[in-house]
């Protein structure tokens, strides 16, 4: 049996333990509230830019002159892509389920005998795909600097790949994150950004706009405004749902740590009692004896 | 005096929303003043200064890129930078600038042109602040 002094320091420790996952959990939650509400404001935005690029994009379709962007390389051989994770750990599933999305991605990639590059967005992703995919990483974006996520860093982010993609580095790039739903379920995504994917809405009625300058200019001009509208809108999903996934893991994590304590406080207690009664018999049996 | 909704977004917030009576917009093409029942026309913004009426009341925004949607009842600005006149700072423009100096240099012909008007279009602000 372990001795008493032993488990009054596990159950100190886990107690410690049980504060630290508490206040990690009230943290997350904090953080999700705004990163929710960050993802809420940019919406709007996003909304209106991909109806209007659905209707300029449908419009322009199959025409000759559609830009690189929309129709793509005209071929699928060399793959990019975009691992956005997290910069922190202790976030349950969150990081593993977007790398293992995006590795079973690339490994059929590799099957079919195309050539995958990867671009990772957040230290946890990079440690995790640099385990198999180490010749394939081209390049890795530091968020552990940014404070609050801003369109700014989505910017950065699709300029980079978009000046590779003009540079002939690639065909197709999809960025791979997670939608948030609820604080218990994000969805790992992929999105493919190039040649970029807009749902022309069919029921709303294409009003007869005029088009200043053109629309092919409108479309050239907005398209990369769309792409970086789609970077952001991702990141800011990964934000809310890296927080959602933290918060439920040091849910559980708290819950964990309670019941541990418990049964620890249990043991401890029987192995005092037990003690206890041992001094009493060998006393008894001493007087017993005399 | 008619009204019509008026919305100016950025990917970051939604700046305003409401009814104006006209709205003066920085198009690519020149600037043109929207009003209610203006015809249906969607064009592109360059870097200047949005001005928006509502009854007496008039708010004006520094936007850059981006595009701006008018239908006969509603205007939707959706511009990739908007802040409040009253908020830029010459700090802020400057950022700006920087931006398209530094997308002006990978580019070429017509391109070239295009960047380069947008580094002064972009400049011009400074003197408006």
């Amino acid at each position: 049996m372990a001795n008493l002094k032993d488990l009054k320091m596990r159950i100190e420790s886990v107690k410690g333990t049980r504060k630290i996952t508490k206040a990690m959990q009230m943290v997350a939650a904090a953080k999700l509230r705004r990163a929710q509400e960050a993802a809420e404001a940019a919406r709007p935005f996003a909304d209106r830019m991909n109806v209007v690029m659905g209707n300029l994009a449908g419009a322009s379709a199959g025409s000759e002159s559609a830009p690189k962007l929309l129709a793509g390389t005209g071929k699928d051989d060399v793959h990019l892509l975009i691992v956005a994770t997290s910069e922190r750990g202790l976030c349950g599933g969150f990081n593993s389920s977007i790398a293992k999305a995006a590795r079973v991605d690339a490994e059929k990639l590799l099957a079919a005998g195309k050539t995958v590059k990867i671009l990772t967005v957040g230290k946890k992703g990079r440690e995790q795909m640099r385990r198999e995919f180490a010749e394939h990483m081209i390049d890795h974006v530091d968020m552990s600097e940014v404070k609050r996520l801003g369109y700014n860093n989505a910017q950065d982010i699709a300029n980079d790949v978009m000046a590779r993609f003009n540079a002939g580095e690639f065909d197709v790039a999809t960025i791979y994150y997670s939608e948030f739903q609820s604080v218990i379920s994000q969805i790992p995504t992929a999105l493919q950004l190039i040649p970029a994917t807009f749902e022309a809405d069919e029921q709303a009625e294409a009003p007869f706009y005029d088009y200043e300058p053109g629309k092919e200019d409108i479309l050239a001009d907005l398209l990369p405004r769309a792409l970086t509208t789609s970077v952001f809108a991702a990141l800011l999903e990964n934000a809310a749902s890296e927080q959602g996934a933290r918060m439920s893991a040091m849910d559980n994590a708290t819950r964990n740590a309670g019941e541990m304590i418990d049964k620890l406080t249990i043991q401890y207690n029987r192995s005092r009692q037990a003690a206890i009664t041992n001094e009493l018999i060998e006393i008894i049996s001493g007087a017993e004896a005399l | 005096m008619a009204t019509m909704q008026f919305d100016l977004v950025s990917p970051e917030r939604k700046l305003a929303s409401l009814e104006a009576s006209e709205v003066q917009i920085p198009g690519s093409e020149g600037d043109f003043t929207a009003m209610a029942d203006h015809s249906p026309v969607l064009t592109t913004l360059r870097p200047g200064v949005l001005k928006v009426k509502a009854g007496s009341d008039v708010s004006e925004y520094i936007v850059t890129g981006g595009f701006v949607e008018v239908s006969p009842k509603a205007t939707s600005v959706l511009a990739e930078h908007a802040v409040p006149k009253a908020e830029a700072t010459a700090d802020f423009v400057n950022g700006l600038v920087e931006e398209a100096e530094t997308a002006a240099k990978n580019v070429s012909g017509p391109d070239l042109d295009m960047a380069n008007k947008r580094i002064a279009d972009t400049r011009a602000l400074l003197d408006l602040i």
